[in-house]
């Protein structure tokens, strides 16, 4: 059924019998752009505010550490992993982040090491779990969501770090602006272009689609897996760490709960974004779409006067139809194949 | 001949988890029980029991959807999406009796919900219940908002925190005991239980062997939403309280306890006793933790390094035996 969803979604010349579905699939990100632009339209015909140069600002705001995060979960999923401890990571990052910038007043940019760092420690070990210790993802960062939880409690011990602790220069850079773009958002922008080139022209990055369309083609492919999964643990845990900045930055408060609970949301961005969740398929961009549409939907529901309890309900169904609308291209392509003769499979 | 036995014993004490997990739980109550104050006294205990029940009863039906190479992330949302259902029902002036069935029967139908996504469409069962997972939280905010309902009767209300007569015994130990016999007996005594194990070792073989899999999936996703909406009613009667955020999060400490209990996430394995031990194990900890004042944040590293080494431990078995089997057939 994978290797199916990857031939469809990376050869162009297999169709799937119906040009309507065709289009959704080859272009997912377009279809992704569309909803965002009617529901902005439809959001803006209600109250023209809502493109106004603050609104929109807020919006970028409350993206950005989503779809930083949700570049990192796309090269775990594609893997045919996934990586629940996100939240914890960014919870721990942000936490160790602040903690040191309130004792030493560093500069920004060395906060940001320090993030990267602690993230890509924590990835590092989840990596190691999963490839050396052959334990499922599933479970290896459920278990390290708890362990890194556990960490910042006992390091944060129910105290707080606040704002007039941290250094005016790191809290200007989180609530800071250039061109109206604020620098939270340019960091995520300039991560999903990186994430984005390494998954499409790097042999690393083409490598991590091999490994979760089909793990032992890949194998005797000659790829090898557990470098590129501890690089994929890794990538998602710095992200993660980098996330925990942006949090400490934007934010100024950080206690040991920050980031609860974020884990099901990046994973229902990048799901929506059209990532396959068995692996394989699937791209930065429409993950960080998928993070995007989330982020509008939420700030749209005010406006439009729909309870903002509609929101989390919102998120689940439109998981589901995701995932029902992958499934159901990939039937179609299936069939398509067979009835062709063809030999893609 | 002695490598081969020396193997044996030393694998089969990993290999067994669900006795290393029992014989820990059983060593930890004991210990508990001289060491920490008030923790061995019938009144603790029975705190201890209102505290398992939710995770216990959530973990029953977990187990089986485990075992059949599945997982059901709603649970927990299911449970608040009834609590909500619940509080709305009690505002509408629907008397208690008619409730409690009520909720169960709506706690199925979200469970069929899942079923249908899965069995029926063939969707990852992840996938679709992280989707469900979001939706019936949601649909729970959408009908209670922040509001909690908490004016349950007395009678009710007193029955869940009550105990047996004169007895120590908590009124909620005799469904929990009642479900865990059924449960019990339906996944190791029946033909059903051979088809859950069936269907989680070899989907494919099972279905040539007859077995039903899309079925039988089916109609444990509907069990697990029963048994999530009988939650739903334990919960809001012991708190007394409906809220559209009851049980939020619990869903990772069942998933926890049902793995710490030996059941394979991959499926085909596991068995009840370890699982109850497990959910026995954490809420006692939980429980001894706060009795001797020790922040519970040590039981989340604790719980997590559990999970972790309940799946490495039987894997660093199997890597050991492949070794000494390989130095076995090498010297051979």
């Amino acid at each position: 059924m994978s290797t199916l969803v990857k031939s469809t979604a990376n050869v162009p010349a297999a169709k799937t019998g119906s040009t309507a579905l065709d289009l959704v699939l080859r272009f997912r990100a377009l279809g992704l752009v569309i909803a965002l632009a009617a529901l902005i339209a439809a959001t803006t015909a209600v109250n023209p505010r809502f493109l106004s140069a603050q609104s929109l600002r807020d919006l970028l705001f409350a993206a950005a550490i989503t779809v930083l995060l949700a570049c990192g979960m796309t090269v775990v999923v594609l893997t045919r992993g996934i990586d629940l401890s996100v939240g914890s990571v960014l919870g721990l990052s942000a936490y160790v982040t602040a903690s040191a910038l309130s004792e030493s007043g560093a500069a920004t940019p060395v906060a940001m090491l320090i993030g990267l760092a602690v993230g890509a420690a924590c990835g590092a070990l989840n990596g190691a779990v999963i490839h050396f210790g052959r334990v499922p993802p599933l479970v290896a960062t459920l278990g390290t969501l708890y362990v890194f939880r556990g960490t910042v409690y006992f390091l944060a011990g129910g105290s707080r770090i606040n704002a007039s602790d941290l250094p005016r220069g790191f809290l200007d850079f989180g609530n800071g602006t250039v061109l109206g773009v604020p620098y939270l958002f340019c960091v995520a922008l300039v991560v999903l272009a990186a994430v984005g080139v390494f998954l499409g022209r790097y042999r690393a990055g083409r490598d991590l689609y091999a490994l979760g369309s089909n793990p032992e083609a890949a194998r005797l492919a000659g790829i090898r897996a557990g470098r590129r999964l501890m690089t994929a643990y890794i990538v998602s845990g710095a992200l993660a760490g980098l996330g925990g900045v942006l949090y400490a930055a934007r934010f100024g408060t950080v206690d040991a709960s920050a980031g609860y609970g974020l884990e099901l949301n990046i994973v229902a961005a990048v799901v929506v974004g059209g990532v396959a969740i068995f692996g394989g398929s699937g791209t930065v961009l429409g993950a960080a779409l998928g993070a995007l549409l989330l982020a509008v939907i939420n700030n749209a529901l005010p406006v439009l006067r729909i309870d903002q309890f509609w929101q989390q309900a919102i998120v689940g169904a439109l998981i589901l139809a995701a995932i029902a609308l992958d499934r159901l291209v990939s039937l179609r392509a299936s069939r398509a194949l067979r009835t062709k003769g063809s030999h893609v499979d | 001949m002695s490598t081969k036995l020396r193997d044996t014993a030393a694998v089969r004490l990993l290999t067994t988890w669900d006795a290393a997990i029992i014989a820990a739980t059983v060593v930890f109550l004991a210990a508990a029980a001289q060491t920490v104050e008030h923790f061995g006294t019938a009144r603790n205990a029975g705190f201890i029991v209102l505290d398992l029940a939710p995770i216990l009863i959530l973990a029953l039906a977990m187990t089986l959807v485990v075992t059949t190479g599945e997982i059901d992330l709603s649970v927990a949302s299911t449970v608040g999406l009834t609590s909500a259902a619940m509080g709305v029902m009690w505002n509408a002036g629907i008397p208690l009796e008619t409730i409690i069935p009520a909720a169960i029967g709506i706690g199925a139908c979200l469970g069929a919900v899942n079923g249908l996504f899965i069995t029926g469409f063939g969707l990852p069962s992840l996938a679709v219940t992280i989707g469900t997972l979001a939706l019936y939280r949601g649909l729970a905010y959408v009908l209670l908002g922040d509001t909690a309902v908490a004016d349950w009767p007395r009678a009710f209300t007193g029955w869940t925190l009550g105990t047996v007569g004169e007895t120590a015994i908590p009124n909620v130990l005799i469904p929990m005991a009642a479900l865990v016999a059924v449960f019990g007996i339906v996944l190791h005594a029946t033909a059903i239980g051979r088809s859950i194990y069936a269907s989680g070792a070899n989907p494919v073989a099972a279905a040539y062997a007859g077995i039903a899999v899309g079925r039988l999936k089916f109609w444990l996703y509907v069990t697990s939403g029963a048994m999530a909406g009988l939650v739903g009613v334990l919960w809001t009667l012991r708190y007394s309280s409906a809220r559209a955020d009851n049980a939020y999060g619990l869903e990772l400490t069942v998933v926890a306890v049902v793995l710490l209990g030996g059941v394979s996430i991959f499926g085909g394995r596991g068995a009840l006793p370890g699982v109850l031990a497990a959910v026995v194990l954490l809420t006692a900890l939980q429980n001894a933790l706060r009795l001797a004042h020790v922040s519970t944040e040590a039981l989340t590293v604790v719980t997590g390094s559990l999970l972790i080494a309940a799946v490495l431990a039987p894997n660093t078995a199997n890597a050991i035996r492949g070794a000494l089997r390989a130095r076995r057939s090498r010297t051979a």
